[in-house]
């Protein structure tokens, strides 16, 4: 054989791609629920807790402020082995698929927290103070004025964080989530061929790049003319 | 003539930032359908005195009256005073994400709780007197700065304020705007609105105030009728600040 032969039946092997291509497909069902799962309650505890923050109650703050900080310190991997394997011995049982949705959700959270803060703290003071000259409350002028315009500011970095961490799904094959990278491993040692591993790889691009191109529309959608 | 009822009064107010004092006792009283301007060097204290008259600013020490509730009192409910005490901003501070219309019934929805139609129908009201009821679903990057202030003045008028507080509403203007802002303002007057101005224009002062007050340092060395202040100014301060205005 010479070695574009080897090069082609080590990645792209036709058997093997028969065989373990829906085990690959599954498993991209799988990686789609978790990320949505982790978008959905990660962005919206995130956007909870700036809302929260922009009270100013010291103490709750210095309590969102360690969250943030010790969750985005911390690599994710480590959470999720300290809760996937440390929390069964105190009685708490999580199926994998939990573990990983809590733990990156919450890091999303501590991530989007702080892009909404920084939105929430560039928007001027100006915008405050008409709304609340008109008599509107504090909860008001922060839903009604300020957020839409945080959130809009906060979407490109906040597409670009959301899919950092979503792809951290991967992480999911440590503790037997069946999702993509768990699917493309098992096929790789079942097959004794690196065929699923590149599969998974192509798993991923078809799942990201939309996510990608989505996040650059999204860009442009919402710039806005600011006066 | 009888004096028409006080809606604002002012008593020895006092403001500081820190070891600034910013306010150093001002008394001041504004009644019903008076334009009221208020004049000053810059730092003098005439914004601060505009911020601290709807709690903008929180002040130390006195009393605002407005329309006889006092605004200090912690039990006043200051969301509910302050839909009666219209305020005017040097940049507009108009919402960016919203329409014009929405810019003018937000409050009226969520402040007063007015319907949709109804709040729709008091806005393009509001929006008509400042000529702009074309204006109405136009984003507010799309209009000039004049515009934008008169959608502001929009937005203050349509809740039916008992005064009006302007501040500075003409300075971030274009010369040529500065009229249209200047010519709803004097509409607002012959409909009888009670006006705090704080300005430089001093020739509308001179021409459409009833009053004007110089403020120096904290505090208010001189007002009377505009003829006085600009043709017979009594302080030697107020003298030097009209005389570096008109060089």
């Amino acid at each position: 054989m010479d070695s574009t032969t080897v090069f082609l039946d080590a990645f792209f092997n036709r058997a093997v791609i028969d065989k373990y291509l829906p085990d690959i497909l599954w498993g991209m069902i799988i990686t789609v629920e978790v990320a949505l799962a982790v978008v959905a309650t990660g962005i919206a505890l995130g956007l909870l807790l700036a809302a929260v923050r922009s009270f100013r109650v010291r103490p709750i703050n210095v309590l969102i402020v360690l969250f943030v900080d010790v969750l985005r310190a911390l690599p994710p991997l480590v959470l999720i082995l300290i809760i996937y394997f440390g929390l069964p011995s105190v009685g708490i049982r999580l199926s994998g698929f939990a573990v990983l949705w809590l733990v990156l959700s919450l890091v999303l959270a501590a991530f989007a927290e702080e892009i909404f803060w920084s939105g929430i703290l560039s928007i001027r003071k100006g915008q405050w103070e008409a709304a609340r000259s008109t008599g509107l409350t504090f909860l008001q002028t922060l839903t009604h004025v300020i957020l839409p315009q945080a959130v809009r500011m906060t979407v490109p970095p906040l597409t670009n964080r959301t899919i950092a961490i979503t792809k951290n799904t991967a992480l999911g094959a440590v503790i037997g989530v069946p999702e993509i990278l768990m699917q493309a491993q098992t096929a790789q040692s079942f097959s004794g061929n690196a065929t699923p591993l590149l599969l998974g790889a192509l798993a991923y691009i078809v799942l990201f790049v939309p996510v990608v191109v989505l996040g650059r529309w999204l860009e442009t959608r919402f710039a806005w003319g600011r006066a | 003539m009888p004096e028409s009822a006080a809606i604002l009064e002012v008593t020895g107010l006092r403001k500081s930032f820190g070891t600034l004092e910013v306010l150093r006792g001002i008394d001041l009283t504004v009644r019903a359908q008076e334009l009221v301007f208020v004049i000053g060097p810059s730092g003098s204290g005439k914004s601060t005195l505009l911020r601290c008259c709807n709690r903008l600013e929180e002040p130390n020490e006195g009393s605002i009256r407005v329309d006889g509730v006092e605004l200090l009192d912690p039990k006043t409910d200051i969301n509910a005073m302050r839909q009666r005490i219209g305020m005017v901003f040097q940049s507009f501070n108009l919402y960016p994400h919203m329409t014009v219309l929405a810019n003018v019934t937000l409050a009226l929805r969520k402040a007063l709780g007015k319907g949709r139609e109804e709040a729709r129908a008091i806005g393009a009201a509001a929006l008509a007197r400042v000529d702009l009821a074309d204006k109405s679903s136009a984003y507010p990057a799309q209009l000039s700065g004049g515009q934008q202030q008169r959608v502001a003045i929009a937005r203050a008028m349509a809740l039916e304020p008992k005064i009006m507080l302007f501040d500075e509403p003409t300075s971030a203007l274009d010369p040529e705007l500065v009229g249209s802002v200047l010519s709803v303002m004097r509409e607002l007057r012959h409909d009888g609105m009670t006006m705090v101005v704080v300005s430089h224009e001093m020739r509308f002062a001179r021409d459409a105030a009833d009053r004007v007050v110089f403020m120096d340092a904290g505090q208010i060395v001189e007002q009377g009728p505009p003829d006085r202040i600009f043709g017979a100014p009594q302080h030697a301060r107020t003298q030097s600040f009209l005389a570096d205005f008109a060089a």
